[in-house]
């Protein structure tokens, strides 16, 4: 069941640790455990697993298309693959193999995509996808998913590795701010109410978050209360979550370190569209274009995913003077 | 007529009988690896068909997944499921889809069709298989044409590179693909020396001998330390003398002179077989 609490005070981990502790602890109970990696193992910060577990780490070097095809052959006998590389060539260059060695006969592997939109820095623009997320929500059977944090990323490696079926999920390999208690407990599934309030709703994923309830906080300021949401699974979408924090309210803002096309917003806008509520939506994402290097107050700042745009968003649709 | 010769003109008759059902197919790429299935199923693979995930089976991989009606044939030769059920190939809902589907056929380990990546999946599982340090040894057929995919030499690359001396890959070497003979779309020049240079145990031999082929396979079961590959120097429409030599021969759509050939063809496979009593 779910029950989560919000982290008291900051000490935000790299992720890239979590992933490699995380596993470490279950490698040493799961001895299906295998974890795939493709020329990054420096990167990923996995290191420690392939000297710790040599027989059951493999890289795979650089052919993302075979790592995701032999993890899924490698699932169909028993293994349990655990399989990194940056969310660019976990999607969009294997794609087919992940369509079809992966979901369609239905393998057993999940895959971490990490470093996606902005999070891609300094590799710039080739690194950079802002498209895995709409290229996974449209591959049927594939549970698709983008923690908040380092808790809700160990809380997803832990309950998924006996969960058979196919997963994505996609963060940084750097630090986010915690914003769950080590005690939080989550529903693959179900989205995830951070805070409540009566005027507008912001659904968010991913560090995106923290610029929600930045948000929220400045729009309190206005007299504007608002409820935001962590909506960690992208898909199978908590639709009815969607309605119900939807209706009654005067505008519903989704935001998200992806493209306009396809992501979170493009989801929560099906499900409005389906089920009219009268309210605006904005969609706080990059828009139509690609990545390019830089930092990430520079590249949060140019593709406008922060708590200002949401806030001016929010003001906007609600005739607000600034 | 040796027993595998045998299987494999029963194969080939159903082959030829479900197409002729169908009206058009695979034809083929299907009957290039008669022979080389015969081998495998019907004397050198750990099967049982009346447990087709028996967990100590031998695994097969059609990376050629086009050649679906071949892997269809022997395993209901072999008893997977009815004769009856080859004539449901690629009706509505059927269960032998024109591509192999592990999700709808009994006896179909890995689903296929999408060109490289059966390779992929065949390499995974016999890793998988060498990191448990079970001896189920794994076996798939990957077309020369398909050998046009990039990521049937990235798979290339790992079997070497991890010495999967429980996997035997064969490469169909029947010199045409889709639009013409391979020398004029993608030129494969010596697959042999390819393979070679990539770290392989390599032997070529003809792949509509089944004695050679036993043989290929039981030689590569001695070798320990490498990943293992045998082309098959095959013919595309191998066994009927009018598809061998017909010119577009990867799918046809069976009618007139075409459809005369494959009634003549089953009536000379069914003759053979009744002189051999079956």
């Amino acid at each position: 069941m779910m029950m989560f609490s919000l982290a008291e005070k900051q000490q935000p981990k790299e992720l890239r640790e979590v992933y490699q502790e995380t596993l470490m602890e279950i490698m040493k109970n799961n001895i299906n455990v295998v974890v795939c990696d493709a020329d990054l193992v420096n990167a990923s910060g996995t290191k420690k697993l392939f000297e710790t577990y040599p027989d059951r780490c493999i890289n795979m070097g650089i052919s993302e298309a075979n790592m995701i095809g032999a993890s899924c052959g490698m699932s169909l006998t028993g293994k349990i693959p655990f399989v990194h590389t940056f969310a660019p060539f976990a999607t969009r260059r294997a794609f087919d193999q992940l369509y079809l060695s992966g979901c369609y006969q239905q393998s057993n592997i999940r895959i971490f995509g990490s470093d996606p939109g902005f999070w891609a820095l300094h590799n710039g623009g080739t690194h950079t996808s802002v498209e895995d997320l709409a290229l996974t929500r449209v591959v049927p059977k594939l549970t698709v998913l983008a923690p908040a944090d380092a808790v809700q990323f160990k809380w997803i490696l832990y309950n998924t590795v006996d969960k058979y079926g196919m997963y994505y999920f996609r963060c940084p390999r750097k630090s986010v701010p915690d914003i769950y208690s080590d005690s939080s407990v989550f529903e693959i599934g179900k989205g995830n109410v951070i805070q409540e309030g009566s005027d507008i709703a912001i659904f968010t994923i991913g560090e995106m978050i923290s610029e929600g309830m930045k948000a929220g906080e400045i729009l309190k300021s206005h007299g504007i209360s608002a409820t935001v949401v962590d909506m960690f699974t992208v898909k199978p979408l908590d639709e009815e979550l969607v309605k119900t924090i939807s209706r009654g309210k005067k505008v519903i803002v989704t935001a998200e370190n992806h493209s306009k096309i396809g992501g979170l917003g493009s989801a929560i806008a099906e499900v409005l569209a389906e089920n009219p509520i009268g309210a605006p939506l904005i969609r706080v994402a990059i828009q139509d274009h690609f990545g390019e290097v830089g930092t990430p107050d520079y590249l949060k700042n140019k593709f406008g995913l922060d708590s200002d745009t949401i806030v001016k968003g929010v003001l906007k649709a609600l005739n607000i003077a600034v | 007529m040796s027993d595998l010769k045998k299987l494999s003109t029963k194969i080939r008759l159903e082959v030829c009988k479900m197409l002729k059902h169908r009206g058009f197919g695979h034809l083929g790429g299907s009957l290039s690896i008669i022979e080389t299935l015969s081998v495998l199923y019907g004397d050198v693979m750990k099967i049982n068909p009346q447990n087709p995930n028996w967990e100590e089976r031998d695994w097969f991989i059609l990376s050629k997944g086009h050649a679906g009606p071949a892997l269809y044939a022997t395993l209901a030769v072999k008893g997977y499921f009815p004769l009856e059920m080859l004539n449901t190939l690629n009706n509505n809902d059927t269960r032998i889809p024109s591509h192999p589907d592990r999700l709808k056929t009994p006896g179909v380990d890995v689903t296929t069709g999408s060109l490289g990546q059966g390779i992929s999946l065949a390499v995974g599982i016999a890793k998988s298989f060498q990191i448990s340090q079970k001896p189920n040894r794994v076996y798939t057929i990957v077309g020369d044409g398909e050998c046009n995919e990039g990521q049937v030499w990235e798979a290339f690359q790992f079997a070497a590179h991890h010495k999967l001396s429980n996997l035997i890959i064969f490469i169909d070497e029947n010199h045409k693909q889709l639009d013409g003979p391979t020398k004029d779309i993608i030129n494969s020049f010596d697959m042999k020396e390819k393979v070679e240079a990539f770290g392989f145990a390599v032997k070529r031999i003809s792949g509509n001998d089944e004695l050679a082929i036993k043989n290929a396979v039981l030689e590569m079961f001695e070798v320990k330390d490498k990943a293992c590959c045998i082309i098959l120097d095959t013919i595309k429409g191998q066994g009927i003398k009018y598809y061998e030599m017909l010119s577009d021969n990867h799918h046809i759509r069976f009618s007139g002179e075409s459809e005369f050939q494959l009634d003549l063809a089953i009536e000379k496979l069914k003759e053979e077989l009744e002189r051999e009593g079956r």
